[in-house]
């Protein structure tokens, strides 16, 4: 049968805006702080009166540099602002300052997986304020705290084939951004946000089909959901024969759809012009290599630095190496004793589940390191079993007592004792002697129904290795 | 080159004005004014000089990261707003 279907690929590009972890706004000494009383973060330099003049946060082109470097951008020897211009309620100067023509770095690349996805550039600008849209139908509230916090914009080069790939940069970057200390990554808060640009082409087609701009994305979730949601639309639309219009859509976090949010598309036109007010960024190369000096080990480096001294399974080093105090955690585990391969096993396993169960983050786990390792000990002596191990683990985490407490208050000390052993095996061999008859005939896979009872009449502290010979030597007598 | 009318709708437009037909062939006139002076620039010979976006020779005008408390209250922030409510600046509904 012949088909017109034609097989497309996807192409995207992300813009990301990081807000900058600066204790002071970009251009005034105005506090970043989230949530706060609205309107009570601003002065006359951030809400645009008439005369003022802006002046820019040292800390703001020290931690860009930083981003370039971890990203392998070249810096800009010399960079310069540029204003934006539009109307909009929540941008109280009638224009965003932020750089145009000469970016502060350029050229970078991450790599994902086993692909490098190239960097265009990272510049610097102000963040607007907020617009909040209440129940009224003729008016919208502005809160100006926002204005003037200092972002960074990443924007990549179309070399993103998948929604999995563009959710995986983000990843990555994001574990980058902590790790340097210049962005909290808090994507609720909207610390990290980012806008998609997708568009579909036939396979073996060089040049790029038209695009759609998905806007505003704040999740790794909504990322992966707004361009898989795209490249099912488009690639309907296309197989239909219809074309794709460029636009700007909105994802809507409800109905897993993008929708088009046409209204002042037509208009854009920045008249983008150098900023007067602002004098331009040299940086020199001592300036580049005092700020290089700060950057310590980041995710890859730790990762494959997990692999070759702690011989992790890469995808435990992975996993481990994703947030820095996770990878201390672990470090510092390992360090009063714990077998790595152990320790990563409870952390990934048990701590994780338990973590996400309160919603808290490590830091917050009374559970600390040194509570791991001697209950691991524990284990390894034979005081506890490992059945027992995840009960006594649960209830550290919950109070932040030591396993050796925690075993002696509650009297879980492994039965490892022969005789003690023996006279409950005995016992309930005799009140079962149906099943014992029927083991005896060749029945062996009841063994499992006598190691069950055995465990529950002990509470799970028998010993499993004595507890299955024992019981199997007594069973065929 | 000049300003033609449909320029003058599209600044109008990017300027969120509305101006009567009047006002708007007026604009024209003063934005065309203002383009022939700026022409007059051009008759001069450049060639040899190198562009500048600044005028002052100065680069690298820093301030240090520090909290200095000198934040306007809200009442203050709020005082020259045609109009506010709950502590907000209150303006036209923005449709989305």
């Amino acid at each position: 049968m012949k088909t017109n279907m034609k097989t497309y690929e996807t192409v995207i590009g992300l813009e990301i805006h990081a807000q900058l972890s600066t204790k002071t706004k970009i251009f005034c000494s105005c506090p970043t702080q989230f949530g706060s009383v609205p309107n009570t973060q601003t002065c006359p330099i951030c809400i645009g009166m008439p005369g003022v003049l802006p002046v820019l946060n040292k800390k703001v082109v020290e931690f860009v540099i930083k981003a370039g470097l971890a990203t392998n951008c070249t810096i800009s020897k010399h960079s310069r602002f540029a204003r934006k211009n539009y109307f909009y309620p929540d941008l109280p100067k009638g224009y965003q300052i932020s750089q145009f023509d000469l970016p502060l770095c350029q050229r970078g690349s991450l790599t994902v997986g086993d692909k490098i996805i190239n960097i265009n550039r990272i510049h610097i600008e102000e963040d607007a304020g907020k617009n909040i849209h209440d129940s009224s139908d003729i008016h919208s509230l502005v809160d100006l705290n926002r204005a003037g916090v200092p972002l960074m914009e990443i924007v990549t080069e179309p070399d993103i084939a998948s929604p999995l790939e563009a959710g995986a940069f983000m990843r990555k970057l994001r574990a980058i951004l902590r790790y340097l200390e210049i962005c909290d990554g808090n994507m609720e808060e909207g610390s990290l946000r980012c806008d998609a640009n997708i568009s579909l082409r036939p396979i073996g087609q060089k040049e790029l089909g038209v695009k759609a701009e998905v806007k505003n994305l704040n999740s790794f979730r909504y990322v992966e959901k707004a361009l898989e949601y795209e490249i099912e639309r488009q690639t309907k639309i296309l197989t239909d024969g219809g074309r794709i219009i460029q636009e700007t859509r909105l994802f809507n976090t409800q109905s897993g759809k993008t929708i088009s949010m046409r209204s002042k598309e037509e208009s854009h036109d920045y008249r983008y012009f150098p900023e007067p007010d602002l004098v331009p960024i040299e940086v020199s190369d001592q300036w580049i290599n005092e700020i290089r000096e700060t950057i310590t080990e980041l995710p890859d480096q730790k990762t494959a630095r997990f692999v070759r001294d702690y011989k992790l399974p890469s995808y435990d080093a992975d996993l481990l190496s994703l947030e820095k105090y996770t990878a201390d955690w672990f470090e510092e585990a390992v360090r009063l004793g714990g077998d790595s391969k152990q320790v990563s096993n409870w952390m990934m396993g048990e701590l994780m589940r338990l973590l996400n169960e309160k919603n808290l983050s490590l830091d917050k786990s009374p559970l600390k390191p040194n509570l791991l390792v001697d209950m691991l000990k524990l284990v390894t002596d034979g005081t506890i079993s490992g059945k027992i191990a995840k009960t006594v683990f649960e209830d550290m985490f919950n109070t932040g007592k030591s396993a050796s407490e925690i075993v002696k208050e509650k009297g879980l000390v492994q039965i490892s004792d022969l005789g003690e052993l023996d006279t409950v095996i005995d016992e309930i061999i005799k009140s079962n002697s149906k099943e014992y008859e029927r083991y005896k005939a060749g029945e062996t896979k009841l063994l499992g129904f006598f190691v069950g009872l055995v465990m529950k009449a002990t509470k799970g502290k028998a010993n499993p290795k004595l507890l299955n010979s024992t019981l199997q030597k007594k069973l065929s007598t | 080159m000049g300003i033609s009318d449909s320029d003058v709708a599209h600044i109008e437009a990017l300027s969120m004005l509305r101006l009567e037909s009047d006002e708007a062939e007026l604009f024209k006139g003063q934005l065309n004014d203002i383009l022939l002076y700026i022409d007059k620039l051009n008759e001069l010979d450049t060639s040899d000089i190198e562009p500048t976006s600044h005028v002052i020779p100065l680069t690298n005008v820093f301030r240090e990261d520090v909290l200095v408390t000198m934040s306007l209250s809200q009442d203050e922030a709020l005082k020259n707003a045609p109009d506010a409510s709950k502590g907000f600046y209150r303006v036209p509904k923005i449709i989305e």
